[in-house]
């Protein structure tokens, strides 16, 4: 793999950042700030960092609410993700969904989810089709998570991939557990990767902590569906080190699971290893550690002096039409 | 003006529209080399070619979700249902999906989900169904379902300039039992605009699809008994053009609500909700509803003739309401 050691670098920063916000929304809930629910995606940053990392600005990408890296990458600021959180006017939604999801903006090519997980994925696959109708050498690119692929989306969404071999990389978090539900309750194969099979394009496993592993599998699927050599599954395996949402303690997890994943922990992992190749030093360490406090700091400061939404814009915007709240936000920009 | 079949109307929508806009394109099951299981885009793939007319698997999600991506990308996809019965399949992303994106983050879905809809053709009780009022219930989406040939050619063409989900329901017993004239310049009809159909001071009729027909036919009785019956075609059943709808509940005062779809819960309710909220004091007698019965719609002729509203139980229910 050809990374110059700035890239390298680049990497880190992201995963750093996707760290910090992720701790910060962690905090932030346990403060009683954020209502309803929120997740975590610790655990899952070097996939969200290192998919997302493969692709070029003008392609496409749905991810969802374990994938906080992918949004950061794309360039939605890291100021609308924690309003966002905040339910503040200035959130990508405007206050209309809440923490990941909704978190939509195709300035970014960004295209937001909803909780019928994986609804994004036959929708990435409409991404795909338009690229592929068009010729227009450009890539779709969704996240998903082991429970999503006992849906008929899932099937239908590969399915109709593979048959017209579209541009789309089909990204699988397998975090082993869906909510509760075990990856045993949940399919009979060991590895989701194999179904791809059954699509007619290549699927393959990945370490899902190893940020470069994940990076240049995605790459060369990139590159492969960028050429017109269709789809391709990629399973990321990870764990999932928190509850589904922060409500849930998942206790159902054995201690034993979570202490074995935690010495894989993506972002120490990745730390140590460009500590080790020389590539980080003590100096860049603290230069990128203070650009992401910056980052952070400043995100939050945003989001909590921001407004909430004013009541009165309930109801607009349910469609689109010249000149509606949607159009005003944009032009307001 | 030409006279055209109801079918042809809609065929006509299609393929103008793809001839005005190289973004147009449709998706669906056998419509390309089969035409179409009624054979609404037979021709086209010869003319347009299989990437714009595109045979897609048997699998509903993924063709409204094709639909939906490849609108977010720029396109005006229009999808078919083989029958409209066939939607539930797609239900997750349509009413989840397609219909609060606007609202959620700000961009706009305009897809087309044509869903040939309704019974009379002895097609049993997954291939006449009347499925509109599930989505008439969410916000975000637009429903309509046109009752001529001139509504069928101009609701479309709407639609697919639409920047929003319209779900396009067109009636497959009219497809070949309605004939009308359809100007050959390029027309709209504006979705949100309900038609009076005939005017009439006594009675009022509000209805729509393939039930227009019949509650016209149900007025010529009425007209020789010497009652004038207006017959309102909403056309668009979301959003609902309230003004037209209450103005004619308002000049008659006696208001009789006709659709083909189940009763429960039905578009009905919501009409009926409508004009008691807002023209309470204009009425003379109850609001009256001819629907189908809350029961799965029955194959065999005499079940489904029995099932099926129609001019005879539409006079009947009208004398009744000429009574108050």
């Amino acid at each position: 793999m050809n990374l110059t050691d700035e890239q390298l670098l680049d990497i880190y920063y992201w995963m750093r950042l996707t760290r910090a916000i992720d701790e910060r929304i962690t905090l932030l809930y346990n403060q009683g700030k954020i209502l309803g629910a929120a997740f975590s995606e610790r655990g899952h940053e070097a996939i969200s960092v290192g998919a997302a990392g493969a692709l070029e600005d003008d392609d496409i990408v749905a991810p969802m609410h374990r994938d906080l890296g992918a949004y950061l990458v794309r360039g939605l600021p890291a100021r609308e993700i924690m309003a966002q959180h905040l339910g503040k006017v200035t959130g990508t939604s405007r206050g209309r969904d809440s923490n990941m999801h909704g978190l939509g903006d195709l300035s970014h090519g960004i295209i937001g989810f909803v909780s019928m997980l994986p609804a994004s994925l036959p929708v990435t696959v409409g991404v795909g089709l338009s690229f592929w109708l068009r010729d227009e050498g450009r890539v779709a690119m969704t996240w998903f998570g082991d429970g999503a692929t006992s849906t008929g989306k899932f099937h239908e969404g590969l399915n109709f991939a593979g048959v017209f071999k579209l541009p789309v990389v089909f990204i699988c978090e397998n975090n082993q557990y869906a909510y509760s539900t075990p990856t045993s309750r949940q399919f009979a194969i060991e590895d989701i990767a194999d179904r791809a099979a059954g699509y007619g394009f290549p699927g393959i496993i990945v370490d899902g902590n190893d940020v470069l592993e994940v990076y240049e599998a995605t790459k060369a699927a990139v590159d492969r569906a960028r050429a017109g050599g269709g789809p391709t599954l990629i399973e990321c395996k990870t764990m999932r080190m928190l509850g589904h949402a922060f409500h849930d303690n998942a206790e159902y997890v054995p201690d034993e699971l979570l202490a074995e994943w935690e010495k894989k922990d993506p972002v120490a992992q990745y730390e140590n290893a460009l500590i080790e190749r020389e590539v980080l030093t003590e100096e860049r360490r603290q230069e990128i550690e203070s650009r992401v406090r910056d980052t952070l700091e400043e995100a939050q400061a945003f989001a909590e002096e921001s407004p909430m939404p004013d009541p009165a814009d309930l109801e607009k915007g349910v469609y689109h039409e010249p000149g509606c709240y949607w159009e005003q936000q944009v032009n307001s920009d | 003006m030409p006279e055209i079949t109801y079918l042809q109307a809609i065929s006509d929508a299609l393929w103008e529209e793809m001839e005005r806009d190289e973004n147009v394109f449709l998706l669906g099951e056998d419509i390309g080399a089969y035409g179409g299981a009624f054979k609404v885009t037979k021709g086209f793939q010869e003319r347009f070619g299989p990437k714009r007319v595109l045979d897609m698997p048997m699998a509903e999600s993924a063709i409204v979700g094709a639909a939906i991506g490849s609108a977010l990308m720029g396109m005006r996809p229009v999808a078919e249902m083989q029958f409209a019965d066939f939607i539930s399949c797609a239900f997750d992303l349509l009413v989840n999906f397609a219909a609060t994106n606007h609202y959620r983050w700000g961009s706009p879905v305009p897809i087309v989900v044509r869903a040939p809809a309704g019974g009379g053709l002895r097609a049993g009780p997954f291939h006449s169904q009347n499925p509109e009022a599930w989505f008439a219930h969410v916000p975000g989406l637009k429903v309509v379902a046109p009752a001529t040939s001139y509504d069928a050619k101009g609701l479309l063409k709407a639609a697919i300039r639409d920047d929003n989900p319209v779900i396009y329901f067109e009636n497959k017993y009219l497809y070949r039992h309605v004939k009308g004239e359809v100007p050959e310049d390029d027309y709209m009809v504006p979705i949100g605009i309900a038609d009076v159909k005939r005017e009439g001071n006594d009675l009022t009729v509000i209805t729509y699809g393939a039930m227009v027909q019949e509650s016209l036919a149900a007025a010529e009785t009425l007209a020789d008994e010497g009652v004038e019956v207006e017959v309102v075609d909403v056309r668009t059943l979301k959003p609902l053009d309230e003004e037209t709808i209450l103005n004619s509940a308002r000049k008659t005062g006696k208001i009789a609500i006709v659709h083909e779809a189940y009763r429960s819960y039905g578009a009905g309710g919501e009409l009926a909700a409508l004009i008691y909220e807002d023209a309470f004091e204009w009425l003379d007698g109850p609001l009256v509803r001819v629907t189908a019965p809350d029961t799965p719609v029955p194959y065999s002729p005499t079940l489904e003739d029995a099932f099926r509203p129609n001019a005879e139980k539409i006079v009947e229910a009208l004398r009744d309401l000429a009574t108050y």
